[in-house]
């Protein structure tokens, strides 16, 4: 029987069934849930700080947002070694780009450069699912979800990681005003934002094994990135 | 020179390889393999791709059972990687290799359909991007126009499908500048097939179909009742080539090509591809004929794509209709499907309680 990773949250089989054929495989599941939303002039990207490996926890304290510039911050979740090495890359290609054309990446530029960084690796990919979020050239909140080989698109809101699946539909209800009727649109503000974010958080920390521990809040607004660390349910 | 290029990784991988190559003992692998170009490329090589040679999977240092499966493609990637890199792509070493398991699924399933009439090429396609089971996202675009007179449908990988397409825009406008006109839907479809093929074999997947509209532009080519005139002015023109400089403005038109990842290309009136096609075809044999008026064609691809949203799990949301005419193309705004739904409910309630009346 061979074991592959088609759902990387499932349970091993740990009773006998037979001879199991086992292959070295290059990636692993770390968990984590990231979230990003956007809003008129702000965006706001969140992820839990759980880094887990099957049954274990490894560490309680290893956010999954990073800070690209001062207007764009990434979260990456799924395997830790390519979310290391894929921030390490931007990172590298941010420098490479204000060196050379003596300006900052916008958040669309980002995009369109983390595209072509997974496609090039189409046959061995990069098992993270990416999303950014920032402001673009006209200050308005952007936010850009990726999958693992670089097909993207930009959004107003968007779950990804480990809980994505009971997240996604929250912020479709909420945020989107999806399968409501007869509700105001009302745009969304940042102190609303920001709750909206803690609480579906604390219902993913819930339900989902891999999502817990904190809740690491980056808020991008003109005036710059505010971080914020709210506890989880530890268990 | 395209794709490496774009993605622009291979000055990473190519110092790895000059600096570690002298060093490395012989008979050790090297974890990465190239593809060689095609042969119109200039570059020495049109895609570095990280691809994993089956060694690196088996030789790991951890030692717990593992079985050496003995594989096609280890013959050629046991070769020096310097000599494989230079000669042109006949021996593909990952056409038979066991890539990488992956341990999340990619984005599939589709409804999109394309047809030509006499008011041009109509083109409409679901906006739902499924994940085995998973919607990924509910507006995804999957018409993606490629210049002003040419769209391309996309069905499959929409990592693939979005990077192919990037690809051939970026072909089709270098050919353009070089030669001062557009190349013809036939030439496009040619040249994504020939740049599809070095990934024959592998997991790539691609299914476009291209829609455009021929000619129309440079007016000595075009104008029959210049044509004598301008062909006079330049004497470059041999008398064979006059001939089919007069047979190509009859070539001037709609034009429908479907290509694949595995190769195929195929002209035609009428495609449908994804898993919600077959739904969509019995919609289409029924009413596409070359006579219908814009307002028919578009009430025609709405409805297929509706029905096969309707039956088919994995398409689904809104849908998308381009329209292609010798002025260019025409988007008509999206329009979500759930409305559609109720609409049809509404007419059968209607019709059941007329038929209960009589």
């Amino acid at each position: 029987m061979f074991q592959h990773f088609g759902d990387p949250g499932k349970m091993k089989d740990y009773h006998y069934t037979g001879p199991v054929e086992h292959k070295f495989s290059p990636y692993a599941f770390n968990g984590g849930t990231v979230l990003a939303v956007a809003g008129e002039d702000f965006a706001i990207v969140a992820s839990d700080t759980r880094l887990s490996e099957g049954y274990s926890i490894h560490s309680r304290d290893s956010p999954k947002c990073y800070k690209l510039t001062d207007t764009t911050v990434i979260g990456c979740s799924g395997f830790h070694g390519d979310c290391l090495t894929l921030t390490k890359i931007i990172d590298a290609r941010l420098k490479m780009y204000k060196h050379s054309n003596n300006k900052t990446m916008t958040s669309g530029a980002i995009a369109a450069m983390l595209s072509t960084i997974l496609y090039s690796r189409r046959f061995f990919p990069y098992y993270v699912y990416n999303i950014i979020g920032g402001l673009d050239e006209e200050g308005k909140g952007a936010v850009y979800s990726f999958d693992p080989v670089g097909s993207y698109q930009r959004d107003t809101y968007k779950a990804g990681g480990s809980a994505s699946a009971m997240l996604q539909p929250l912020l479709d209800n909420q945020i989107g005003f999806k399968n409501m009727e007869g509700v105001e649109h009302v745009p969304l503000t940042k102190d609303k934002a920001v709750q909206l974010v803690k609480d579906v958080f604390i219902s993913a920390a819930e339900r989902d094994v891999y999502t817990g521990d904190a809740l690491r809040v980056c808020v991008i607004t003109k005036e710059g990135i505010n971080e914020e660390t709210i506890p989880l349910r530890k268990d | 020179m395209a794709l490496q290029d774009i993605c622009n990784f291979q000055s990473v991988f190519e110092d790895r390889l000059t600096t570690e190559y002298p060093a490395v003992p012989h008979g050790k692998k090297i974890a990465s393999n190239y593809v060689s170009g095609l042969p119109f490329s200039n570059n020495k090589s049109l895609f570095h791709f990280y691809i994993p040679v089956a060694e690196y999977l088996d030789e790991s240092p951890i030692q717990f059972g593992q079985i050496s499966t003995v594989q096609n493609c280890s013959a050629v990637s046991s070769e020096d990687p310097f000599l494989t890199s230079s000669s042109l792509p006949t021996c593909l070493p990952f056409a038979s290799s066991q890539s990488v398991p992956l341990p999340f699924p990619m984005a599939h399933g589709t409804t999109t359909l394309a047809f030509m009439f006499q008011g041009g090429v109509m083109a409409a396609a679901d906006t739902r991007s499924s994940c085995s089971g998973l919607v990924a996202c509910p507006a995804s675009q999957k018409i993606l126009p490629i210049h002003s007179h040419l769209v391309g449908l996309t069905s499959g990988t929409s990592a693939d499908c979005a990077l192919w397409k990037r690809i051939l825009a970026r072909e089709l406008r270098l050919y353009q500048l070089r030669h001062g006109r557009r190349l013809s839907t036939s030439g496009a479809a040619k040249l994504l097939s020939h740049m599809l093929h070095p990934f024959k074999g592998t997991e790539l997947c691609v299914a476009a179909t291209l829609c455009g509209w021929d000619g129309g532009e440079q007016k000595n080519f075009v104008d029959s009742t210049n044509a004598k005139v301008s062909l006079a002015k330049d004497e470059r023109f041999s008398f064979s080539q006059q001939c089919s400089i007069r047979k190509k403005m009859n070539l001037s038109g709609p034009r429908l090509f479907y290509v694949c990842s595995d190769g195929t290309r195929l002209r035609g009136m009428l495609f449908s591809v994804g898993s919600g096609s077959p739904y969509a075809y019995s919609i289409l044999d029924q009413g596409v004929h070359w006579g219908l008026t814009v307002d028919e064609a578009k009430s025609i691809a709405r409805e297929a794509v509706y029905r096969a949203t309707y039956r088919d799990a994995y398409s689904g949301n809104c849908v998308d209709m381009y329209h292609i005419t010798s002025k260019g193309w025409t988007r008509r705004n999206r329009e979500d499907l759930k409305e559609e739904y109720y609409r049809e409910k509404e007419r059968r309630k209607h019709e059941k309680t007329e038929s209960l009346k009589i």
